[in-house]
């Protein structure tokens, strides 16, 4: 990750879920899985996500249970640290360092006192050797531990955690690399190696992809990549080893797995089918056929009830005894290319873009959750390879969230490809988009750029698309209300001199439209169809256009081919400034009049953010990340930042996303706003380290309701919570069975909902007083919105501790009044049960 | 290695029998193998897995199964008669009677303590029934308890007081002293194709359900089943491990195997899976190192099982043994006339002419197209077991095992003439050869004796009979030529592995040997001892390369232009070693044709060696050089024998 000041590149929402194995807790309740930097858990039954132990700086590779305790786990991490979390509270309780990137992590229960890792032979990352590591625990209590004491086991093992496996009773550790196959036994201090054919005659292939140790038999199962299984058995021996083949898989077998018991052997691949092999009768199977996407990786549950694999569209399927699914967590669907643009719906306020094959997902990044899939194309989806499918590749949404354009495309080899424009209303009873019009063949060729007029009044909506058949078009409502309800028609053709339109984008009031022809941008005006102007900037076609937001909206900038910035002024019609730059995206915050322009240099890429009304950068960053940079999209915040510092004041409003090469989601976050996040995350670990006990649900209260005075500024800050939440947050995280009866809880519930309105009442009444802190107020209820609670920034700066310090009086005063109406409540009830 | 125009035969439609039956003889290490026509082929393990002998079939006798007793060999079939074979004469030597309708089955000890061996055989009817082998013949002993249904396999325990059967729907145990069945186990709607006892009372039988079941016999329960195919599982082999093969040409091997490394916990386990066949596999064995599988699709093959065997040697190398290991055709080289032999007729094919000339490599276009002269249909129920045709095309004999015929061909016309006064001692032949001038005809007879016929126009003569001392081996291949000597000229130094064919050269009377291991020698009849360059082969060593190919030299000949040249062939190839060229060294490229042909001519004579070897052709039957120096070569693909099977079982094959 790249430092640039306080402003950071991260993760932050839509990592994967789904690059390494998923573990399963003891009890089933709960599935840890590695995502980003972070390890999240997830409730087996609700699919929700239940903590997210934060610590890692790196991408975590590894998660795996603590074998002498099982509600311990480890991560590991490329940052070169293995951690060990109690995953039921979210606590950090010690951090090994290692010193080297771990890309893999296991340990054995006979092995007290050991885990082993793989790192890179060399101590550089680059290295392509890796090497399997015994490290051996340093007995101390300290929470950092360094871990000095480490022996190498194998040498040359393959950084693909599902290469490497434990035998049964962690007698032997087997590890498979490209042909080879390699058994160590501990006691012995013996590794054997067992070799297979490049090729075989029939042209399979006999790369080892997979291994897995049968628990109670001495038996290995290695997957291939021709879909061949093989059960290895007497690996004793030098020569008299002998091995079965299986074979279903038409493609690389990816994850293989052998139920607790060693009953059954799961097996999954491509074929996005779970396999059940029942060991040694071979030939019986059972099938779980259409689990979406292929297969990456397979976890038993240790009591053997559920199966959970993960799947190449970011996905977590849990399955219940290979019978049914039972639930599915779904995180960002990476897609091999994002057809569409990244986009923002203006109503959840969630990243659009293509998921599924022919669907778009709408992915929240707040709650880092899958929202829905809308299915765009309606049509089945076969997989096969070579076959063209119906693909989503443009998006567009409206002002208000009313109306959303998609624009389908297949192109059949040597064939006019096939074009459907539709649009979407936004229906309000669904809470989602309900298709209104299909235009079907909408342009003759390709569509490069569509839009809608941003006007703000919300009535008319108009759509403009424009195609390399050389015109553009403008789609609107007709006004008269037809008893079918409204469909969209083609309201204008416009063409210019016969070359193909690139870009169009209207301007913010959606009184001009401008699209480009090359290298001539044509400025319309959307209500006579008047082409007002034009403007050019030879030699090279225009490649983006964007207009000027709020104050600068006089301005319309454009990118060409030949690495120019250009901006002009609408209103001399005259370029106002260019620069020498190769841009590969530009495009504007709606929020600010920050636009910013992603610069392709020498493999990397530079971020410059400014305003087009200077040629001067607000914020310029290097080296953000390595490739080009296609896709980003700034999204709005939900509470404003308060940020003072001139450099990361761009960020306030909103989040600048963007995808990397790799597909990886990338956001920028600030100094700020990172250590906000910390010590949220550490007030809440304070929070549930206290047990919540119904004493305490009783004698906390009214240690806080008696000593006013002392109340610290920790419990203030948790006081401007929004109304009743503090009593739902009670009610939802604390155990069940220390829960006080639901008699009690039901009134407890009802009157938190009723203190709001009485709050409501009173602020009502003492609107007089607070008349002048309105402004104040104001922002205060911005972040009581929040549903998470969030203290101050711990490194505040002198504004932001001003205007903290009133607030929290006031903040106090209400919240006191709320505790006393509400101890009362159910002191009375708790008296009277 | 000199230009030849070559005439490329592919009419001879040749078809092997598919293997019916095989056993084989742990102490001797031969195979003995039964193709569906009841040809019986012995194959020498020890020796390269050379086809030492040929028992010709006949007509209506189906060899169901085989089994060996010490170095005799009986076989019963379909036809209700235990058969043994004289071994040396390569004949029946007896049949016996069952009296049980088909037989299915037969099973002998695998040693005995006592002298008299006994031997089982399972019919139609449902009995069982015992023989007792004596010296020269064997004896019907007693019928076990008659069940019902037709006892379709039989296996003896080790301790030869139990003989496990597989039926129709069951197994069941015999006790071979009291004759009564001691138990049973019973399964569903099947035929148990096969059985194995096992020294642990244990009991294997792959039945037509496509299962290999494991049965405890002490209880009679079912222990385990594996659903091998769909169809059935046609034969099994034992030993700690075990073979199944099924119906759709794999062949299956189980293992005893412990489940835990260091356990004593040991189950029969399935392991691997070899597919060498498109059709049934019907027989298998099951020897100390290998699997040998045989079927419809009528190949030998010899799978070594690389755990036994030592990795990348030559005997970890797959055998498919296709074509038999002697010529079948024989070439008239003055009249350009080719003698096709099938079992039960014979082909008489004159070769095309050309007169284009072309460059090398070129297809020539034919003027004349070959034709087929005479099919001759042999007489008898006794199937063809050696044929000749003399160099000038006047004369043709074959032999089956009990009657000889010599006929006489009119000169370039189709007609022939059968020679009716034969010499008494010429009663049937093994291996016939004519001398080069067409005047003497010999014979290998019965009792390792060579006759020796003069051929004049009306009539032919008996002329001598050469006996050989006694103790020695009849021959297997002979190839007599040149002149007759009429006393023992000198006996030939003896060699540890079979000869596969020899040659007298024309002018300087050197005999050259080559052997099943693939040595060659060269032997100076004139001197009686090897010649010089024999002796520096065998002092620097034959080619690696050389010595890994995995079929024999079936004929050996010699270019009359070049009397340095020997030419021999084998399945996939044929060479000329020219003796006058130094012998290739241990790092040299052996197939070197190519890399000579592009090199510049001062450099070809530097990388020259003795053995010019050509693979050009493919699936050799035969290679013979003709009076005008033109090559004949007459192919038989593999594609073609395949084409002519009958359809294998119908499998869904993924993605068609």
């Amino acid at each position: 990750m790249v430092e640039h000041g306080d402003i950071r590149v991260v993760h932050r929402g839509g990592s994967k879920i789904n690059s390494r194995e998923p573990v399963v807790t003891n009890d089933s309740r709960f599935l840890l899985c590695a995502s980003g930097e972070r390890v999240k858990v997830f409730s087996t039954s609700t699919e929700e996500c239940v903590h997210d132990l934060r610590g890692h700086t790196d991408l975590v590779t590894g998660v795996l249970l603590r074998p002498t305790n099982h509600l311990q786990v480890y991560s590991c991490s490329v940052d070169g640290t293995v951690r060990l979390w109690d995953f039921t509270d979210g606590i950090l309780i010690k951090t090994y360092d290692i010193g080297y990137p771990v890309y893999a992590i296991y340990a054995s229960a006979n092995h007290e006192g050991v885990f082993f890792i793989v790192t890179p032979t060399q101590s550089d990352n680059r290295s392509e050797l890796f090497q399997l590591v015994a490290v051996h625990l340093p007995q101390s209590g300290d929470q950092l531990v360094e871990a000095q004491e480490l022996s190498a086991v194998l040498s040359n093992v393959s950084s693909n955690p599902a290469a490497t496996g434990f035998g049964r009773g962690g007698e032997y550790i087997a590890s498979a690399k490209g042909l080879h196959l390699e058994v160590y036994f501990f006691k012995k201090q013996k590794s054997y190696r067992f070799s297979l054919k490049e090729d075989n005659k029939k042209g399979g292939k006999n790369t080892l992809m997979c291994i897995a140790c049968h628990p109670k038999d001495d038996c290995i199962a290695t997957g291939h990549e021709d879909g061949k299984i093989r059960l290895w058995r007497n690996f004793n021996h030098k020569k008299e080893y002998t091995y079965t083949t299986l074979h279903w898989h038409h493609n690389a077998v990816s994850s293989l797995r052998f139920t607790p018991e060693g009953t059954n052997l799961l097996s999954g691949g491509l074929e996005s089918v779970l396999v059940q092999w029942r060991y040694n009768q071979e030939s019986e199977r059972d099938f779980l056929p259409r689990l979406g996407s292929a297969i990456t990786h397979i976890a038993v549950s240790p009591d053997g009830t559920l199966f959970c694999t993960s799947h190449s569209d970011n996905k977590i399927t849990i399955i219940q005894s290979c019978v049914k699914v039972s639930a599915v967590i779904q995180g960002l669907v990476n897609g091999e290319s994002v057809r569409t643009d990244l986009m923002v719906d203006p109503r959840s306020k969630s990243l659009v873009l293509n998921g599924k094959p022919g669907h778009l997902q709408f992915y929240s990044l707040q709650r880092d959750k899958l929202l829905y899939n809308l299915d765009i194309v309606q049509q089945e989806y076969i997989h096969e390879l070579g076959l063209q499918q119906f693909e989503v590749v443009k998006v567009a949404f409206d002002a208000p969230g009313n109306w959303m354009a998609t624009v389908e495309e297949r192109k059949p080899k040597a064939a006019e490809p096939e074009i459907n424009l539709k649009l979407w209303a936004f229906d309000e009873q669904t809470q989602s988009f309900v298709l209104n019009t299909t235009v079907s063949a909408p342009h003759e060729a390709q569509i490069t750029s569509m839009c809608f007029s941003q006007a703000a009044d919300g009535q008319t909506s108009m759509l403009v698309s424009a195609s390399e058949d050389g015109h553009f078009k403008a789609w609107q409502l007709p006004r008269s209300a037809c008893t079918e309800g409204p469909s969209w028609s083609c309201d204008f053709v416009g063409d210019y001199r016969g070359l193909a339109p690139q870009c169009c984008c209207f301007s913010a009031d959606g009184s001009l439209l401008a699209v480009s022809f090359q290298e001539v941008v044509t400025v319309w005006s959307p209500a006579s169809w008047e082409l007002l102007t034009t403007l050019s900037q030879p030699p090279k076609a225009i490649r983006d256009l964007c207009f000027g937001r709020l104050g600068c909206s006089k301005y319309l900038m454009g990118t060409t081919a030949s690495n120019l910035l250009c901006c002009w002024n609408l209103l001399t019609c005259s370029l106002e400034w260019s620069t020498s730059m190769d841009v590969s995206l530009l495009l504007s915050d709606p929020l600010t009049e920050n636009m910013a322009a992603f610069c392709c240099q020498a493999e990397s890429t530079d971020l410059f953010v400014f305003k087009p009304s200077e040629p001067r950068p607000v914020a310029s960053l290097k080296a953000v990340c390595s490739g080009k940079v296609t896709r980003a999209v700034f999204a709005p915040r939900e509470e404003m930042l308060e940020s003072c510092e001139e450099s990361s004041q761009w960020l306030n409003r909103s989040q600048l996303y963007f995808l990397t090469q790799h597909m990886d989601l990338m956001t920028f976050t600030t100094k700020a706003e990172e250590d906000r996040l910390a010590a949220s995350s550490k007030q809440l670990f304070i929070d549930d380290s206290v047990a919540m006990t119904p004493f305490y649900l009783l004698l906390g209260k009214h240690r806080k309701q008696e000593n006013q005075d002392s109340l610290t500024r920790l419990s203030a800050e948790l006081m401007p919570l929004p109304r009743g939440s503090l009593a739902i947050k009670e009610l939802l995280q604390s155990p069940a069975h220390v829960l006080p009866s639901t008699s009690v809880l039901c009134s407890m519930f009802v009157e938190s909902l009723l203190v709001s309105v009485a709050d409501g009442s009173e602020e009502s009444k003492h609107a007089e007083e607070e008349m002048e802190s309105e402004k104040e107020e104001e922002d205060s209820e911005g972040e009581m919105e929040s549903r998470t609670p969030r203290p101050e920034p711990a490194s505040p700066g002198l504004q932001s501790a001003e205007s903290a310090a009133p607030a929290l009086t006031k903040a106090q005063l209400k919240e006191l009044r709320r505790v006393k109406k509400l101890d009362h409540g159910w002191l009375a009830d708790l008296l009277l049960s | 290695m000199g230009e030849f125009k070559v005439h490329r035969v592919r009419f001879f439609d040749y078809m092997p029998a598919a293997i019916r039956a095989m056993a084989f003889n742990r102490r001797t290490e031969r195979l003995a193998l039964a193709r569906a026509d009841g040809a019986l082929e012995i194959f020498n393990f020890a020796d390269n897995y050379f086809q030492e002998k040929v028992i010709p079939g006949q007509d209506g006798r189906a060899v169901e199964a085989l089994c060996w007793v010490g170095r005799r060999l009986f076989s019963a079939g379909l036809n209700g008669e235990i058969t043994e074979y004289d071994l040396e004469n390569l004949r029946p030597r007896y049949t016996v009677e069952a009296y049980g309708g088909p037989i299915w089955t037969i099973s002998a000890v695998a040693y005995s303590l006592s002298g008299c061996v006994p031997c089982q055989v399972g019919c139609e009817d449902g009995t069982v029934k015992m023989f007792e082998v004596l010296e020269d013949r064997i004896q019907f002993q007693r019928n076990l308890d008659r069940q019902k249904g037709r006892i379709i396999s039989l296996c003896w325990h080790p301790s030869a007081s139990l003989i496990a059967a597989g039926m129709m729907d069951m197994i069941r145990i015999f006790d071979v002293e009291t004759g009564k069945g001691v138990g049973a186990s019973k399964s569903k709607e099947v035929v148990v194709w096969s059985i194995a006892f096992l020294s642990d009372h244990t009991i294997i039988s792959g039945d037509s359900a496509g299962k290999v079941q494991i049965w405890d016999g002490l209880t009679g329960t079912l222990a385990r089943t594996h659903l091998v195919t769909k169809w059935d599982v046609l034969a099994l082999s034992d030993e700690s491990s075990l073979v199944a093969g099924t119906s759709e040409g794999t062949v299956v091997q189980f293992q005893f195997l412990s489940s835990t490394l260091d356990g004593q916990n040991k189950d029969w386990v399935r392991t691997r899976t070899f597919k060498n066949h498109s059709h049934d596999v019907r027989a298998l064995v099951h020897t100390e190192t290998a699997v040998v599988s045989g079927g419809m699709d009528t190949q030998l093959v010899v799978r070594p099982l690389l755990d036994k065997v030592e990795k990348n040697t030559q005997e970890s190398a797959m055998r498919k043994m296709a074509f038999p290991h002697r010529s079948l055709v024989c070439c008239a080289k003055k009249a350009g006339l080719l003698l096709f032999q099938f079992p039960d007729h014979l082909e008489l094919w004159r070769l095309g002419e050309s007169d284009g000339h072309g460059n090398p490599g070129d297809s020539l276009p034919v003027k004349r197209k070959p034709e087929k002269l005479i099919q001759l249909k042999r007489k008898g129920e006794d199937h063809i077991c050696c044929s000749a045709l003399s160099p000038c095309g006047g004369w043709l004999a074959y032999s089956t095992v009990t009657s000889f015929r010599l006929y006489r061909l009119q000169n370039n016309t189709i007609s022939i003439t059968k020679v009716s006064k034969l010499p008494k001692d010429l009663r049937s032949a093994h291996q016939l050869c004519f001398s080069t001038d067409s005047s003497r005809l010999f014979a290998s007879s019965i009792n390792s004796s060579v006759v020796v016929v003069a051929l004049n126009q009306p009539e032919c003569k008996y002329l001598h009979t050469l006996k050989p001392k006694s103790g020695e081996q009849q021959p297997t291949t002979a190839s007599v030529s040149l002149s007759v000597r009429l006393q023992l000229h000198c006996t030939v130094p003896v060699y540890g592995s079979c000869p596969t064919a020899i040659a007298i050269h024309p002018t300087s009377s050197n005999l050259v040997v080559v052997h099943a291991d693939q040595q060659i020698f060269e032997y100076s009849l004139v001197q009686k001892e090897y010649t010089e360059w024999s002796r520096r082969l065998q002092k620097q060593g034959l080619h690696s390369l050389w010595l890994e190919r995995d079929t024999p030299i079936t004929h050996v000949t010699f270019n009359p232009k070049h009397p340095a040249h020997i030419i021999l062939h084998d399945m996939f190839m044929f060479c000329v070693i020219d003796q006058s060229l130094p012998l290739p060294e241990a790092k040299t490229r052996l197939f070197n044709q190519m890399i000579l042909r592009s090199l510049p001519e001062p450099m070809r004579i530097l990388h020259r060696h003795a053995f010019k070897m050509c693979k050009t052709f493919q699936n050799l039957m035969c290679v013979r050089l003709l009076e005008d120096h033109s090559l004949v070569v007459v192919e038989r693909p593999l594609l073609d024998i395949m084409s002519q099977l009958p359809a294998p079982v119908r499998q869904k094959r993924f993605a068609t």
